[in-house]
């Protein structure tokens, strides 16, 4: 018998995020830092071993160095196996043809020989982009045994944001009858996740015909899924309820980081029965100084806290000094902000300096937006940085 | 390293010194820092100075001590030729284990003959320092030394048994002496030697040839005139751990900030990777001057403190001079003031607890109060 994965899942991480701007300049928006000590992927790829799947291909094209690095052999999520565990599929050179990856469908029929290798029945196709907890297992079920030939996870969103995705139409069965990529006038409010599962060999026929077809833009969203649709293929819904969170913009990543916090969290990372995996920062725990105040926080190992902080979420080895204040605030690894300076309601990216009495942003009510300081950048002494914001580069002032 | 060496640590040497702590486990195991254990220290030592084999000696209670170390990946040392190496308790002749340190290296002979490094490293668990294994190992082939003891200058010492050393200005020891009555500071060996190792071997061998017993009485303190032995001065911060008091005292040193720049600036004391959330500090939470580790949820009072991992800590409870181990529930309306918790301790609602620094009220694991 040769030997198999019921189920390889291919994770499309090649994603540049350019609305998260100065965060995403110099890495892959699956490698944005979330949650003090997270990156986007560890949460499909935590769910992807939380639900039994064990062989992941993780398609990179944009700035893949830091993700590259970050996921390495896959140990931190038990992903490091003999047989399968989790592999970075770049774009490569071919003896007859070499590209980029054109269109997501394209980078999955790219890496047919990659799928092929573990002669698996579904693949499950995943994206890089969500903040969400979710047994893949249960969906690949439902797969089983509506005996569809793809079926698309979905989630309710509310009217007024339905057009901004894949809308899918359905019979009370669940089966999909259209499939609509953001239609201005929405016929129904359940929206495409992004996530599917094809029966194996049905993917790789369409993914053939698709590349043979030089009308299609190689999207699975756009080409693939209608082209199924229209040929009469069995495809089903799968309707996902909890949280399922996009962190496309800087507004959405400040959010979602804020709905970790309190004593009931929106979104609860410390859930015993489905743990975050992801590489550990090398940090004794965080000190708390004499005349620190830290208030309805989140905070990470190697942190060393003097002065206030309030409603934020501080990554590893995080300085703040004394007199200075965090409020509403994501500070990301190795910032340091010195003493008497503040910082409200920003994002602050990795090793960034704020020297003494600088301020960066403006309060939340003040309506401006969020402030956005890119990494490795120093911000000098009592310059004022203006709420909405976004710097990649030192900055002394005008 | 230049100088090919392999580490040996002893994981049960000195258990009886903290037996409040050591109960179910190896001194090497024993909670430290907020997130570490013992053998972390000498561990990451080793490992710094580039050491990729090291053998653990282990007695008994040794399974928090496997479950520590699991495959020593979070140590680097997950490794084809040598990593970890668990050593237990091996006996031919007789049934009984080791009773000695003599008897333990004799049992460890296999393991020496197999390696190839060059010299060894033989280190116990009880202290909490970041020594450079690698100049201890550079000194002693500059010395062209038979046996190098690392020392620090001290007049603190809790054990029973204890060892000091008088090296000449070349650093050669001129005397061994064992349990000495002490008239302020003198130089407390360590726990920390570099031997040659076939050195170490034939040592072993002639000693057991001639039924000695003790490494210490019997060989080193009787030795100086034939073997050359050297002293190493350590001058960095040392804290030995040989009571609960001192294990109370030192773990409260790691609140000063000059104790954890040297422990811990270099971001390389290794310890397992248990995956825990970050820590949460709910509407209310006061902490101040504290150590905290990842995963716990603090709603309430936290002063000069060391919270493990996972530590709970419930509304309007007040947690004043204490070290909270890994998983302790502390529910509300709790005062703490000098407690030592062990792992999974239980806590209930208004429940009073004080110790003092000289004597901390200590919760055994597990235990509901």
């Amino acid at each position: 018998m040769q030997r198999k994965k019921e189920c390889v899942a291919m994770l499309l991480a090649g994603g540049q995020g350019s609305r998260l701007y100065a965060l995403t300049n110099k890495i892959a928006k699956p490698a944005v830092a979330f949650g003090a000590k997270y990156r986007i992927i560890d949460f499909p790829l935590s769910n992807c071993i939380n639900s039994g799947i064990d062989t992941v291909g993780v398609l990179t094209q944009y700035e893949p160095l830091e993700l590259n690095e970050y996921i390495g052999n896959g140990q931190p999520w038990d992903l490091d196996r003999a047989f399968g565990g989790v592999h970075i599929l770049s774009p490569y050179q071919a003896k007859v043809k070499s590209s980029w990856y054109e269109g997501t469908a394209n980078a999955i029929y790219q890496n047919m020989h990659f799928m092929k290798k573990y002669n698996p029945d579904y693949v499950l196709i995943l994206s890089g982009d969500h903040i969400y907890k979710m047994d893949y297992a249960k969906m690949l079920k439902a797969h089983i045994e509506t005996g569809a030939d793809c079926t698309i996870a979905a989630i309710e969103v509310p009217l007024k944001e339905a057009s901004r995705f894949g809308i899918l139409n359905t019979n009370p069965d669940g089966s999909i009858y259209q499939f609509e990529e953001k239609p201005k006038q929405p016929k129904s409010t359940l929206a495409s996740m992004g996530i599917y599962i094809f029966t194996a060999q049905k993917l790789f026929d369409y993914l053939e015909a698709d590349e043979q077809n030089p009308d299609s833009s190689k999207d699975f969203g756009k080409d693939v899924l209608p082209a199924m649709l229209n040929a009469g293929e069995k495809m089903f819904s799968y309707r996902f309820e909890g949280y399922w969170k996009d962190v496309g913009t800087i507004s959405s990543l400040w959010e979602a980081n804020m709905e970790l916090l309190g004593e009931e969290p929106v979104f609860d990372v410390a859930d015993p029965d489905w743990k975050i995996h992801s590489r550990n920062p090398l940090a004794p725990p965080e000190y708390i100084g004499d005349n620190a105040e830290v208030g309805n926080s989140m905070v990470a190992l190697g942190c060393e806290i003097e002065g206030v902080v309030e409603h934020s979420v501080l990554a590893s080895n995080v300085v703040v000094e004394e007199g200075a204040e965090v409020r509403d605030s994501v500070i990301m690894a190795g910032t340091v902000i010195k003493k008497g300076a503040k910082v409200l309601y920003s994002i602050i990216d990795e090793n960034v300096t704020v020297e003494e009495g600088a301020v960066i942003g403006d309060p939340q009510e003040a309506g401006k937006g969020i402030a956005v300081l890119g990494r490795q950048i120093t911000i000098g002494k009592n310059v004022k940085v203006d709420g909405g914001k976004i710097l990649d580069q030192d900055y002394k002032g005008e | 390293m230049a100088y090919s060496t392999v580490g040996v640590i002893f994981s049960n040497v000195h258990d009886e010194n903290i037996p409040e702590l050591s109960r179910h486990r190896t001194m090497a195991s024993i909670p430290f820092g907020g997130r570490y254990r013992l053998i972390d220290f000498p561990l990451s030592n080793m490992v710094n100075s580039g050491i990729t084999t090291v053998g653990i000696v282990t007695k008994n209670n040794y399974q928090s001590l496997i479950d520590h170390l699991g495959s020593g990946k979070d140590w680097d040392l997950a490794r084809k030729d040598g990593g970890i190496i668990l050593l237990p308790p091996y006996s031919d002749e007789t049934d009984a284990p080791y009773t000695s340190r003599l008897e333990a290296l004799k049992g460890i002979t296999g393991f020496l003959n197999h390696r190839k490094e060059d010299y060894v490293v033989i280190s116990d668990c009880d202290g909490v320092a970041r020594i450079d294994i690698a100049d201890i190992v550079r000194s002693h082939v500059a010395n062209q030394a038979d046996i190098t003891m690392a020392y620090t200058v001290t007049d603190e010492v809790e054990s029973s048994y204890y060892i000091t050393l008088d090296p000449d200005e070349t650093g050669r020891v001129q005397g061994v002496q064992i349990n000495p009555k002490l008239n302020g500071k003198a130089n407390m060996y360590i726990n920390v030697m570099v031997l040659n190792r076939e050195f170490l071997i034939d040592l072993i061998g002639n000693a057991v040839t001639r039924g000695l017993t003790s490494f210490g009485k019997d060989i080193l303190s009787k030795s100086t005139d034939t073997l050359r032995i050297f002293g190493y001065k350590f001058d960095g911060y040392y804290a030995g751990i040989d009571s609960l008091q001192n294990y109370f005292r030192h773990s409260m040193e790691l609140l000063k900030k000059d104790v954890r720049t040297e422990l811990f600036a270099n971001r390389d004391i290794y310890t397992k990777v248990r995956d825990s959330a970050p820590s949460k500090y709910i509407d209310g939470a006061k902490v101040k001057d504290s150590l905290i580790s990842d995963g716990c949820t603090i709603e309430g009072t936290v002063e000069n403190s060391i919270l493990f991992r996972g530590v709970k800590v419930g509304k309007g409870s007040v947690v004043k001079n204490s070290i909270i181990m890994q998983d302790t529930v502390i529910e509300n309306a709790v005062e703490l003031n000098c407690v030592v918790t062990d792992k999974n301790v239980v806590i209930r609602d208004r429940r009073h607890l004080s110790g003092c620094e000289e004597l901390p009220y200590f919760v055994s694991k597990g235990r509901m109060i």
